[in-house]
């Protein structure tokens, strides 16, 4: 496999990620003196480049489909013996859609942060760090070898860092960032190491040497190399088990829980693995795992969006699990892996106008989050609502919105594979669409119909909703739009697994295994699981729900603690290191600090002598030294006359 | 390049030390400009130097030698590879930054000034002499040479617990020092029996040949001394009090620059000297270097107090070089040797930041802080910038040199390699936790009171100071082949010397590369 040089506009793909970058450093440094107009330069800068994505994307098709592969050499990053590293850029039917979901969402996500940040005194600051978020995350999917990606990969680690501690001085928003960051960094463990891995097997780590050398590993490494990379994907995706950090990740303004916790950075580990297909296709373990994480995720995510009262913790937790079903599609491999950005893409715009809906929301109601505290919003918030509605019937997959289309192939795939783990992976992706559309039902009542349980003057003032300005609706409207038709677009005439098979699709075509289930039965099903999740939820709700937690089984007091995942990593992970740190402070300071101090008194004839020492007067020490020196002379003398 | 260069450049910060000794009492001023100006002459020299060195030319360059005591057979040599030009270059732009950075704190107290600024000259001089000798006695006697103005600068400028810290630096090194010189003068014993006349010079010794146990004798000797120096598990304990009681400007230099002989000293003596006792005692050296790694980092999360923080993690970045070191790749050698430079400049900016703080507060205390951010904003960025080095992001220095460190130890021992790995991790916990700490949250209503001394946001001199570093951070850390062009065939020689090549990848037919 060889990538072919840039021509035309393909040669400006540094761009993409200049222009952005441009925009982050030009807001950084300038400081105070940019406020006035900050917002603008960097809603353009990332607009510019969307304008860019479109036209390299024409011009990517235009090209013949064996030459959709461009790799663009920008300069040596490392060259070190046998490592090579290069600064350098593919670009291909895979990035090119991820180029365009990243600019476009996040264009839009830009253009509603102006209204939606603009009381914030840092609003400038919050625009460099969406540029730079931007900047990185075109470099993690753009990136043509390992090393570019993993250099994008810590660098959208920063910036969801910087935005989740946006408000630093809550500290519950810089605990937040914290932990977000530790937890990517255990994954990114797994990330180096497969890269280490593979450069001490096959003495690559471009793209282009690992994959066309790949299949001279040996079944054990590719094994390990896969799952080394899934460590790393579930620590940015939020899978299982490092998906604790990502609700947390809420403390940070909508905006960025839109763009980086729901649309893009965290769909950045199916991007890793999908990048990976050819790792993945010979390796049916590491396959499996994928699938176990994303099947086992998504009903975690499900059954802790039950119970969450928190607008954007449900949202949150929705997010983890959608990914779930994206992992397990790429999981399942060959055709499934279009399936997973497929759902991917969908996801992007309906996630995205949810949380944008949910900013929405929370502008008009004083930044009120507990859906127990709203109820009625329909009449005060139309947009919100008929948007925030699309993106709710699009996340449960009532046809024909984008969710249909791009959640169903999943489900159906999962019951394809072969044996009893079809059922369990089928079942699993059935069970979870009833259970999303029963927690988004419940959330989309409880927040827009029924009657107003808004918090009185005497629990802390009485909001007054209204509907936010243009500048946050028309984004919400055009994701909305997304959301409707995203799904069928994307998927008419399978265009876009077709698109992406030169990237994910290799060699010969698996035939075709039985089906377990006739497709349109699965369709059925999904429907009425749907349909059954939403019809329960709404007769539950319709009628509001209690202001405040009420007492409730263990399942849901579970759910409520996030399924004790914050427990289990406190008691396993921070205590013992607590502890373990503090003894060792102890330790160095008494027993090896001692110890070395004792060993030294030795040497040196006592501890009387080394007190007498330490408390002597600097001539002495001068004097040691300048006795040191004549032994050192008299001692050569000797050797040399002896 | 022929000339007397490197004896020059030695010898010109002393000359300006000297110059300095005579100024008039009270001449402050004058003394701390003709310090900076003498040091920023230093600095261009340097700078031709590295313009004229040759990366694709001979191993030594710039050699040049002076007769000194033929009886023993030890010359005043002078030459520069790779490794000691970047050390230079480190040395060269971080002198005048940390005099700047001292302006204000060397005139605390009843102390001179100028006396300060004359021991950090003096400083130089011996710092730059450990890098350009390559006669192995000379070497030593700038080794033990180093400490004297150390001394004086931590015993007579640092905190309150100056003299104990001052004395603990100063016997450790000396304790270390005389294991090296049993070596030194073992080498030379050897060296009279082998090669039928007593030598010194470096590329006399390092083809020589020794019987075994010799060899890991005399190894042992120098790398007691140099792991005290750089300092490596379990010769630590040192570093954290030095570093703490030393004031900012010479904190800098010995974490920076003088720790760095420890791990220059395993480059340039232990491994070409005594290859046989280098590949032997490698676990060793790996072992722990990985302990270091994690045992220090987490000590770092534990303290209380910045300076020892940053000496901490100092020393769990000096792990990272020693397994560098002594995984015996190019890829390990090399980043190891541009984690020398890199650590300098990033642990460096992150104690002149630290240092930029206690100016303000008055304290080096964590709990004295909290939520400065919101107060001081540009300094509070030069602190997170410098912090994210410290955990070795991608974009800055460290990064790079972090990563060639863990790949080609990976290359050689797995094992080794994912234990060292999990550092990075930890890393991050101490750096997240003193931003947190002190920046983020509400701010310490302490600092607010009545009477507390105003929060000045970065000044120009600090501006100064700092901006430089950052940029290099940022710079090496997107493109670092210039430094690599150099240090890449010094440590091949290296490598040559102790009779180790790179692992072939092991899956590849053939090795089709």
């Amino acid at each position: 496999m060889e990538y072919a040089e840039p021509t035309g506009s393909l040669s400006l793909l540094w761009l993409l990620i200049a222009l952005p970058l441009a925009g982050a450093l030009v807001l950084f440094l300038l400081g105070r003196r940019a406020n006035a107009w900050g917002h603008l330069l960097g809603c353009a800068t990332v607009g510019v480049a969307f304008v860019l994505g479109v036209i390299q994307f024409f011009e990517l098709r235009g090209l013949g489909e064996e030459g959709r592969q461009i790799s663009q050499h920008l300069f040596t990053f490392i060259d070190v013996g046998g490592l090579k590293v290069d600064a350098g850029l593919l670009y291909d039917p895979l990035s090119a859609l991820f180029v365009l979901l990243i600019t476009g969402v996040g264009f839009l996500i830009h253009v509603y942060s102006i209204g939606y940040m603009s009381h914030d005194e840092g609003r400038r600051r919050f625009f460099a760090m969406l540029n730079l978020f931007v900047a990185a995350m075109l470099l993690l999917v753009l990136g043509n070898s390992f090393v570019a990606l993993y250099v994008g990969w810590e660098g959208v680690g920063l910036a969801s860092y910087l935005l989740i501690a946006f408000w630093y001085t809550r500290p519950e928003a810089a605990t937040a960032a914290k932990k977000a960051f530790i937890m990517n960094r255990v994954g990114d463990v797994g990330l180096a190491l497969g890269i280490f891995l593979l450069f001490a097997t096959l003495g690559d780590t471009s793209f282009e040497g690992v994959f066309s050398n790949v299949d001279q590993l040996s079944s054990t490494t590719v094994t390990i190399v896969a799952l080394l990379l899934l460590l790393g994907a579930c620590g940015k995706s939020g899978q299982f088990p490092l998906q604790a950090w990502l609700p947390d990740a809420m403390a940070g303004p909508t905006p960025v829980s839109a763009l980086i916790h729901a649309a893009t950075m965290v769909t950045a580990g199916v991007y890793l693995i999908a990048r990976s297909a050819p790792i993945y296709d010979l390796t049916e373990t590491g396959r499996t795992v994928v699938c176990v994480i994303g099947a086992l995720t998504l009903l975690i995510g499900c059954v802790i969006g039950c119970a969450k009262d928190d607008i954007k913790k449900v949202l949150a937790y929705s997010t983890v699990s959608q990914i779930g079903y994206m992992f397990l599609a790429v999981g399942l491999g060959g055709e499934a892996y279009a399936l997973g950005i497929i759902h991917l893409l969908a996801h992007g715009f309906f996630k995205a106008g949810l949380f944008l809906g949910a900013g929405s929301v929370m502008h008009g109601m004083n930044d009120q989050v507990d859906i127990r505290r709203f109820g009625g919003l329909a009449k005060y918030m139309p947009i919100t609502t008929v948007t925030f509605g699309l993106g709710w019937l699009a996340i449960i997959g009532i046809p024909p919105l984008s969710g249909f289309f791009s959640k169903d192939p999943i489900i159906e795939h999962a019951f394809d594979r072969p044996g009893w783990s079809g059922w369990l992976f089928g079942g699993a992706a059935l069970l979870g669409a009833g259970l999303t559309a029963f927690y988004m039902t419940r959330l989309f009542v409880l927040t827009f119909l029924g009657k107003p349980r808004w918090t009185t003057e005497e629990e802390g003032g009485k909001p007054h909703p209204h509907e936010s300005p243009l500048s946050m609706t028309v984004p919400m409207m055009v994701l909305a739009v997304g959301s409707v038709a995203g799904g069928f677009l994307l998927t008419q005439g399978d265009r876009t697994s077709h698109w992406l098979e030169p990237v994910l699709v290799r060699g010969a075509e698996a035939p075709e295994a039985a089906h377990k289930l006739e497709p349109i039965v699965i369709t059925a099903l999904v429907i009425v699981f749907s349909l059954v999740g939403a019809g329960l939820a709404y007769l539950l709700f319709r009628g509001g729900t209690a202001k405040a937690e009420q007492p409730a089984n263990q399942l849901v007091v579970a759910a409520r603690r996030n399924l004790y995942a914050d427990a289990f990593n406190e008691a396993v992970f921070m205590r013992p290191g607590q502890w373990l740190t503090r003894a060792l402070v102890y330790v160095d300071s008494r027993g090896v600090d001692g110890l070395v101090n004792g060993l030294s008194a030795a040497v040196g004839g006592g501890s009387g002598r080394l007190r007498r020492l330490q408390t002597g007067f600097v001539r002495s020490y001068a004097l040691t030294m300048l006795g040191g020196a004549v032994v050192v002379l008299a001692s050569l003398l000797v050797v040399r006359l002896g | 390049m022929n000339g007397p260069w490197l004896p020059v450049l030695t010898a010109l910060p002393l000359v300006g030390a000297i110059v300095l000794a005579f100024l008039p009492k009270g001449a402050d001023r004058l003394a701390k400009l003709l310090a900076l100006g003498w040091s920023l002459v230093v600095l261009v020299l340097t700078i031709v130097v590295c313009a004229n060195f040759d990366p694709d030319g001979d191993r030594f360059q710039f050699v040049t030698s002076y007769t000194w005591i033929p009886q023993f057979g030890t010359r005043l040599a002078f030459g520069v590879d790779g490794i000691a030009l970047v050390m230079l270059a480190l040395i060269a732009v971080l002198t005048p930054i940390v005099l700047l950075a001292s302006w204000h704190e060397s005139g605390q107290g009843r102390r001179s000034v100028k006396t300060y600024y004359a021991l950090m000259l003096a400083l130089q001089t011996c710092m730059i002499g450990v890098f350009v000798a390559t006669d192995v006695f000379f070497f030593y006697v700038f080794f033990e040479a180093m400490l004297v103005p150390m001394y004086f600068l931590i015993g007579s400028y640092g905190g309150p617990k100056r003299q104990y810290a001052a004395v603990k630096f100063f016997l450790y090194s000396l304790v270390g020092g005389l294991f090296m010189l049993a070596s030194v003068i073992a080498l030379y014993v050897v060296s009279v029996r082998e090669l039928g006349e007593g030598t010194f010079a470096f590329d006399k010794l390092a083809g020589m040949d020794m019987s075994t146990t010799a060899g890991r004798w005399i190894w042992l000797g120098f790398f007691v001394a140099f792991a005290v120096k750089a300092p490596l598990f379990p010769f630590h304990t040192w570093l954290p009090d030095a570093g703490g009681q030393a004031p900012i400007g010479a904190a800098v230099l010995l974490v920076g620059v003088l720790d760095k002989v420890g791990t220059f000293g395993f480059l340039r003596y232990n491994l070409p000297l005594f290859p046989e006792a280098s590949r032997f005692f490698a676990p060793l050296v790996i072992v722990l270097g990985i302990i270091g790694i994690l045992y220090a980092a987490l000590l770092a999360i534990g303290q209380n107090d910045m300076k020892r923080l940053v000496s901490y993690t100092s020393v769990a970045h000096f792990g990272f070089i020693a397994i560098g070191v002594f995984a015996f790749t190019t890829q390990g050698g090399s980043g190891a040797v541009l984690y020398m430079v890199n650590h300098g400049i990033a642990t460096g900016a992150l104690f002149l930041v630290v240092g930029f703080l206690i100016a303000r507060r008055g304290s080096a205390l964590i709990a004295d802080y909290g939520g400065v951010g919101r107060l001081v904003p540009w300094i509070y960025g030069a602190f997170f910038v410098t912090g994210m080095a410290s955990l070795a992001l991608p974009m800055t220095n460290s990064f790079v040199s972090e990563f060639l460190v863990l790949l080609g130890v990976f290359s050689r021992n797995p094992v080794a390699g994912v234990v060292a790995t999990l550092g990075i991790v930890v890393a991050a916990l101490y750096v997240l936790w003193m931003i947190q700490r002190t920046m983020h949250g509400p701010t310490n209503p302490k600092l607010l009171e009545e009477g507390s001394p105003k929060w000045r946001d970065l000044s120009r001199r600090e501006a100064w100071v700092i901006a430089p570093l950052l940029v290099l951070i940022i710079g090496l850390g997107v493109y670092p082949k210039p430094l690599l062009d150099v240090i890449n065939p010094a440590v091949k020689a290296t490598l040559t010397d102790v009779g180790q090549q790179d692992p072939q990848p092991s899956e590849v037919a053939g090795g089709n590369r």
